[in-house]
């Protein structure tokens, strides 16, 4: 009788708990006021400016204008990198989700596998001005291949190799075309005296240590995935792009060791702004840090990051920012009005500049720079030299296990060990068997 | 205890309602029912922030959580015993990761309760007698638990950067270096952590030694001194037993805090962890919001429930059967 009523009161409890979570996953608009015509839907947007306060100033006219268009509001919230994909998980797990929400691109396949997000079919393709609309290559991120995307591309990105044009004119040098020549050239404008390096890279962080271990292999026409979505890390070209990347800092002593604490790529960005450095990788909106700590529009040139001689003309994955509506909206059309509002060619022209983003719409031309050339090369980059990241629910293992193990590798060099050929193909094996796990 | 006041509650509510309406004659009633009535909110908030989280953890651990599943649990497979078979296969990556990790943990917890012992202890003591500028002394010693752990800690990330550390800059200044160590990535960062951990925990073990100190009568001290005693002699045969009910406690605790420390290596660190900071509830942290593996993260956690009911539950009855024979 005792323990009857316990277990009844525990089971009470927990079932008023989980009625209360399952009520807090129908949004109430409380902002939505009392009469029924008005609309508002939840935003959370990425930070692409130079910090939180500046998106916001962004992007707020910009919303005001899509409210006096259609009289739907717009409840923006600007989340940082550290958080958004926390935010966006527990969003998931809790149904407690905004409407509409920007996600890194490379998240897309991973995000689409917990069946959260609004698929973009025929209809809703329709709605938001229909595929044709964008770059095909930026819209193939959007979700795995030969499925309805999850998401449509907002900001398009990509990386591109700044130099810094008087340091190469000192020497006496051209910018690199080959990867053979970027690392002579960074060893010549590698000068301990004067506290010079030729690169600085961000080794001490996974998500840019990814890409590159994912350029590197491209390179070497190397996947790290089969068919069938099962992971193939330990390939030899894998392998040999990771540790031709490594061997920045390990054999060809081009990048501080210091680099190895760079958690974000800002760190980089900032040596190369502030001189120390004479050539760094980034994404084109490396362009508003790069001006902010100083450095002039014409100080600095951008050339496609290169590969070896005879290996395959990858330069870039395709970087950005898609967004994504959540299936459990309660506001689907105005949702959808919203997605194709922030995908209009006018908006993508207004938003290009402040964001630094390359256009992701056909035929739209680059505002993110005045700098003809630069913009050019990184549409280039962007339109024929990209390839996606593995387009598989596992995406995001494949990005913290690999590029955790690359920190590691990074840091065993920095601090004086040795990484050897067979040293990166253990660790990449540990890293597949954590995928392998995992899924 | 806790078991005789849960059953006691869900019953407790109605009646001591019907009985409050009958008026003052039957007070003794209401008086029986009281207590169980005044305790009930705090049962109430227990299981809703104690009991049901764990049960839930405990479920969560036995079902297959994956990425695929989290929008609707409801839906995801019974995993069986299956997490927990990976989380222990040590042949395997995911186990042996979580192997050293626990090494990892072992360690830093031993040595970070021993350091922070020993300077609570020697501050406990060297500040008993009265003088001047006591006071001062003692509150300067309190600020690392007086500090928001995460300004300290985020500071102390500050000081031991490589390039730009006051650490590095200050042990090349005494020629004890040359300035460029790492001390958050390799093999230094567990001695950084143990540091830092070490520097938040210690006034804590100080704070209680120095209350505990408090309540040892002077004339014990006085007798040993006229016996001749020393000052390390009265410190073992006085201090330390009359100590004893106040250590047992707070070893154990040092010891369950440090060993599931999870600010300090999500702080100092941040994304960028070194394997040699791996504790294990950042490890377990990982396993399952990087890989949105929540299954094998609970599995983790409920191993770690386990290893800790075992170690306290060992300790209790140690030092248990001990006081009673003393």
């Amino acid at each position: 009788m005792r323990l009857r009523s316990l277990v009844a009161a525990v089971a009470a409890t927990a079932m008023g708990i989980s009625l209360a979570a399952c009520g807090g996953g129908d949004k109430n608009d409380s902002s939505g006021g009392g009469s029924g015509g008005d609309q508002t839907l939840t935003y959370w947007a990425s930070n692409q400016g130079t910090s939180l306060d500046n998106d916001k100033e962004v992007l707020t006219p910009v919303l005001q204008k899509f409210t006096q268009d259609t009289g739907i509001k717009v409840n923006l919230e600007v989340i940082g990198w550290n958080d958004l994909q926390t935010r966006i998980q527990t969003a998931i797990t809790s149904g407690q989700a905004p409407d509409v929400v920007n996600i890194g691109n490379t998240w897309a396949a991973s995000l689409q596998a917990t069946d959260a997000f609004l698929p973009f079919d025929g209809d809703a393709m329709g709605a938001i001005g229909g595929k044709d609309k964008f770059v095909a290559t930026a819209l193939a991120t959007g979700g795995k291949e030969g499925t309805d995307p999850t998401s449509v591309p907002l900001y398009g990105l990509a990386y591109g190799l700044y130099y810094n044009k008087a340091m190469f004119t000192a020497a006496g040098l051209q910018p690199p075309k080959t990867w053979e020549e970027m690392v002579t050239d960074a060893q010549k404008l590698t000068v301990p005296a004067k506290k010079q390096w030729g690169m600085a890279i961000a080794a001490g962080s996974y998500t840019e240590n990814v890409h590159f271990a994912f350029i590197n292999a491209a390179q070497n026409k190397a996947e790290w995935f089969d068919k069938d979505g099962k992971p193939t890390f330990t390939g030899d070209g894998n392998v040999q792009g990771v540790l031709r990347y490594l061997d920045l800092m390990q054999k060809d002593k081009v990048a501080n060791p210091s680099n190895a604490q760079y958690d974000n790529g800002t760190k980089s960005v900032n040596d190369f702004a502030t001189k120390k450095v004479a050539m760094v990788i980034n994404q084109n909106n490396a362009d508003s840090s790069i001006v902010a700590n100083g450095m002039k529009a014409g100080e600095y040139g951008v050339v496609p990051f290169p590969a070896p001689a005879g290996a395959e003309q990858v330069a870039s994955h395709v970087a950005g920012i898609n967004l994504s509506v959540f299936k459990n909206t309660k506001h689907k059309d105005a949702a959808l009005k919203f997605v194709k509002y922030m995908t209009d060619a006018t908006t993508q022209t207004t938003l290009g500049k402040p964001f630094s983003s390359l256009p992701v719409l056909k035929d739209a031309k680059p505002v993110f720079t005045t700098d003809a050339t630069e913009a050019a090369t990184f549409s280039d980059i962007y339109n024929t030299k990209s390839k996606p990241l593995p387009l598989v629910p596992a995406e995001d293992q494949f990005e913290s296990t690999v590029g955790k193990a690359m920190n590691s590798m990074f840091a065993k060099i920095a601090t004086g060990g040795t990484v050897t050929a067979d040293d990166v193909k253990a660790a990449l094996k540990t890293a597949q068997d954590q995928v392998a796990a995992g899924s | 205890m806790s078991v005789a006041t849960q059953e006691a509650t869900p019953a407790a509510a109605k009646p001591a309602k019907k009985k409050t309406r009958r008026g003052p004659e039957h007070r003794p009633g209401l008086n029986r029912w009281l207590p169980y009535l005044l305790l009930a909110p705090a049962v109430l908030a227990e299981l809703l922030i104690h009991i049901i989280p764990m049960v839930v953890g405990i479920w969560m651990s036995f079902i297959k959580l994956t990425k695929f599943f989290i929008a609707n649990w409801s839906a995801a497979p019974s995993a069986g015993l299956n997490n927990y078979k990976v989380a222990l296969d040590f042949n395997n990556a995911v186990g042996e990761g979580l192997l050293k990790s626990f090494g990892v943990t072992v360690v830093f917890s031993l040595v970070t309760v021993a350091l922070s012992w020993v300077l609570g202890m020697a501050a406990a003591v060297a500040l008993q007698p009265p003088f001047r500028g006591r006071g001062i002394i003692r509150t300067f010693f309190l600020v690392p638990y007086a500090l928001p752990a995460y300004a300290g800690i985020l500071t102390w990330n500050f000081m031991l950067q490589r390039d730009t550390g006051a650490v590095n800059h200050v042990l090349n200044q005494l020629h004890l270096s040359d300035g460029r160590t790492f001390w958050l990535i390799g093999s230094n960062a567990l001695v950084s952590l143990i540091t830092v951990a070490t520097w938040k925990l210690w006034t804590f073990a100080f704070l209680t030694l120095m209350a505990g100190l408090q309540s040892i009568p002077g004339d014990l001290y006085e007798a040993a001194s006229v016996d001749g005693a020393g000052n390390i002699r009265q410190w073992r045969n006085i201090t330390l037993p009359s100590l004893r009910p106040v250590n047992l406690v707070l070893v154990l605790v040092l010891f369950l805090w440090t060993f599931s420390d999870f600010n300090t290596p999500y702080v100092l660190f941040g994304t960028a962890q070194p394997p040699a900071g791996d504790l294990i509830t950042f490890h377990i942290y990982n396993a399952s919001f990087l890989t949105w593996n929540f299954g094998t993260g609970a599995a983790m956690s409920v191993l770690l429930l386990i290893f800790l009911m075992i170690v306290t539950g060992a300790y209790l009855l140690v030092t248990g059967r001990r006081s009673r024979r003393a």
